[in-house]
């Protein structure tokens, strides 16, 4: 237990993770189409503003500037060369913030997907994706980052790609999935077929879970879906602070700090570790949810009833998780052999 | 399987085969698909109705699933790959057969957005209805979109988003039209994971669609209106 996460982890019951970063950096002024990644070399003033904002809300680990930050995206913008740079400077800025907090912070390299289908169905191959998330994790581990976080991922193959990079770059990490269509992610990963994958990685991640998706209640069924499946691993929560919504020429989301401290203390309850939002989060969400999860008192694990009558419903009746046999099935003709 | 459990395509009556195409299309069996529009070719049947019956027909059976949450995106591509391939044998006779046109929709994820599988199954359901597409790929600036508007005259312009980071710059295209007075020419539909019906109206879409089962419906909805007012 050499990594700064897990030494965290041993001496406390939770730990709170950052907000949002799109969000944030809307703010401050990024231009959407914009590669949010670009700032780390052209405003790291402002990056160090949106990493200081999370520490200074009480958050114990944030994620880098560098969501985007593989060859796959930031082609996108003719960057595909700069990956090593982008990430080094991203979480060389996090490491200046982190060491002059006075406690222990843990910088988090952020991975997000490629964005690419892999084949069959579409073009990308493991191998060439372990290469794309490993030369990422060098950039970041280069840069001082305590673990990578991998996050966003709706695709088992390209989950199991982003850990082998973590293998190869010998780094720890922690990784989500998003669960975002009918309680699973858009490939249809059920919250247990993700706790059993988890499992059978020949280098588990320190803590995995569930990030973005569709608002905090939705969030907390797959949360439910993970512990009902038994896993011993700490579990992330990162959900959204409600639905966006525009207004003068802004996206705002609806989760109230006060929605988002209801939805901290009920992932705590339902035996969560690792508690932070996603987008549309900020630190005036995370100051209510670390003031909430400082001062009330731990609770029994919450119902379903009990996540929907605080956080608002469901986005689907299932999460394709449990008894499903009630549920329609086609009639099927003969299948050739 | 065993041999004797092996069904003969052409061994099936009409009404038999084209359900068995709902099946193998929901199935994605590609070469199944391909022998199934060959075989009702073969028997006289016109391209529109074999477009129709078989494979539009199968295609709403696949979009109501997914929809419904009972089919996930590995799925979906599966079965619009087997109707892609379909449709590319009916493609040139449809056109010779002068067989009537649902409408034309130019399609693309918005600048700095890599995320192409929600505009793809989209675009492959649009066609799996019968509607022409072009598609403008990823990443698409506010000129790009408004040069294929121009080149293609379609009747329906779709954006997709699937980031924070991105969906705003939906509005900057819609703002663009109306700047140069041609909003009003097109539908205009958006969509995306972090997309909701008052997003869409917010920042002046005709509508959000939630998901391409969804886009389906509210495209035929909304080219129906458009005629109806040209005729009236």
């Amino acid at each position: 237990m050499t990594d700064a996460l897990s030494r965290l982890l041993s001496t406390r019951d939770w730990l709170m993770a950052d907000g949002a970063t799109g969000t944030n950096l809307f703010n401050m002024g990024l231009a959407s189409g914009e590669p949010p990644e670009m700032w780390n070399i052209d405003h790291p003033d402002r990056i160090k503003t949106l990493y200081s904002g999370a520490v200074g809300a009480g958050s114990d680990i944030f994620l880098t500037n560098s969501f985007g930050g593989n060859a796959s995206r930031l082609k996108l913008h003719g960057a595909q060369g700069q990956v090593r740079e982008l990430n080094r400077i991203a979480a060389a800025i996090g490491r200046d913030v982190a060491d002059v907090a006075g406690r222990p912070i843990v910088v988090a390299g952020s991975v997000g997907p490629t964005g690419d289908i892999f084949e069959p169905m579409g073009t990308m191959t493991h191998a060439l994706a372990v290469e794309i998330f490993h030369e990422q994790a060098e950039g970041l581990k280069e840069g001082g980052v305590d673990v990578l976080w991998v996050e966003t991922i709706s695709a088992p193959e390209e989950f199991k790609a982003a850990a082998e990079a973590a293998q190869r770059a010998n780094m720890p990490w922690c990784g989500t999935m998003s669960f975002d269509t009918a309680g699973r992610t858009m490939m249809g990963v059920t919250s247990a077929q993700f706790a059993d994958l988890v499992e059978k990685l020949p280098n588990p991640p320190i803590a995995f879970g569930a990030n973005c998706g569709v608002g905090a209640a939705d969030l907390l069924r797959t949360v439910l879906g993970f512990v009902a499946h038994g896993t011993e691993r700490p579990i992330i929560a990162k959900g959204n602070a409600g639905i966006p919504k525009y207004h003068d020429g802004h996206i705002h989301y609806d989760g109230t700090p006060e929605l988002m401290a209801e939805y901290a203390v009920l992932a705590r309850d339902a035996g969560v570790r690792i508690i932070g939002g996603c987008c549309g989060t900020m630190p005036e969400h995370l100051k209510s949810m670390h003031e909430a999860l400082e001062t009330r008192p731990k609770g029994p694990r919450p119902s379903l009833e009990t996540i929907a009558a605080a956080l608002g419903g469901f986005s689907s009746a299932s999460d394709g998780t449990g008894d499903t046999s009630g549920e329609p099935r086609r009639e099927r003709r003969g299948r050739r052999g | 399987m065993a041999d004797e459990d092996d069904i003969i395509l052409s061994e099936l009556s009409d009404d038999e085969l084209v359900l068995q195409m709902h099946d193998d299309l929901y199935d994605g069996l590609k070469e199944e698909i391909e022998e199934g529009v060959n075989i009702l070719l073969e028997r006289g049947w016109a391209p529109y109705d074999v477009l129709t019956k078989a494979l539009v027909a199968g295609m709403t059976i696949v979009g109501a699933d997914f929809r419904d949450g009972i089919l996930f995106v590995p799925e979906v591509l599966l079965a619009a790959n087997a109707m892609k391939a379909g449709m590319a044998i009916l493609k040139p006779l449809l056109a010779e057969t002068g067989a009537p046109r649902m409408g034309k929709m130019v399609i693309g994820t918005v600048k700095g957005d890599i995320h192409d599988i929600g505009k793809n199954l989209v675009a492959m359901m649009m066609e799996g209805a019968g509607f022409e597409v072009l598609d403008l790929g990823i990443n698409n600036s506010v000129e790009k979109y408004l040069e294929a508007l121009e080149k293609e005259q379609p009747d329906i312009l779709g954006m997709s988003a699937l980031l924070t980071t991105t969906m705003p710059y939906m509005k900057v295209v819609i703002d663009t039209m109306k700047e140069k007075g041609l909003r009003d020419d097109y539908i205009v539909l958006v969509g995306g994971a972090p997309l909701n019906e008052e997003f869409g109206r917010a920042i002046g879409a005709d509508a959000y669609c939630r998901d391409a089962a969804v886009a389906v419906e509210t495209a035929k909805q909304f080219v129906a209106r458009k005629h109806n007012q040209l005729n009236g």
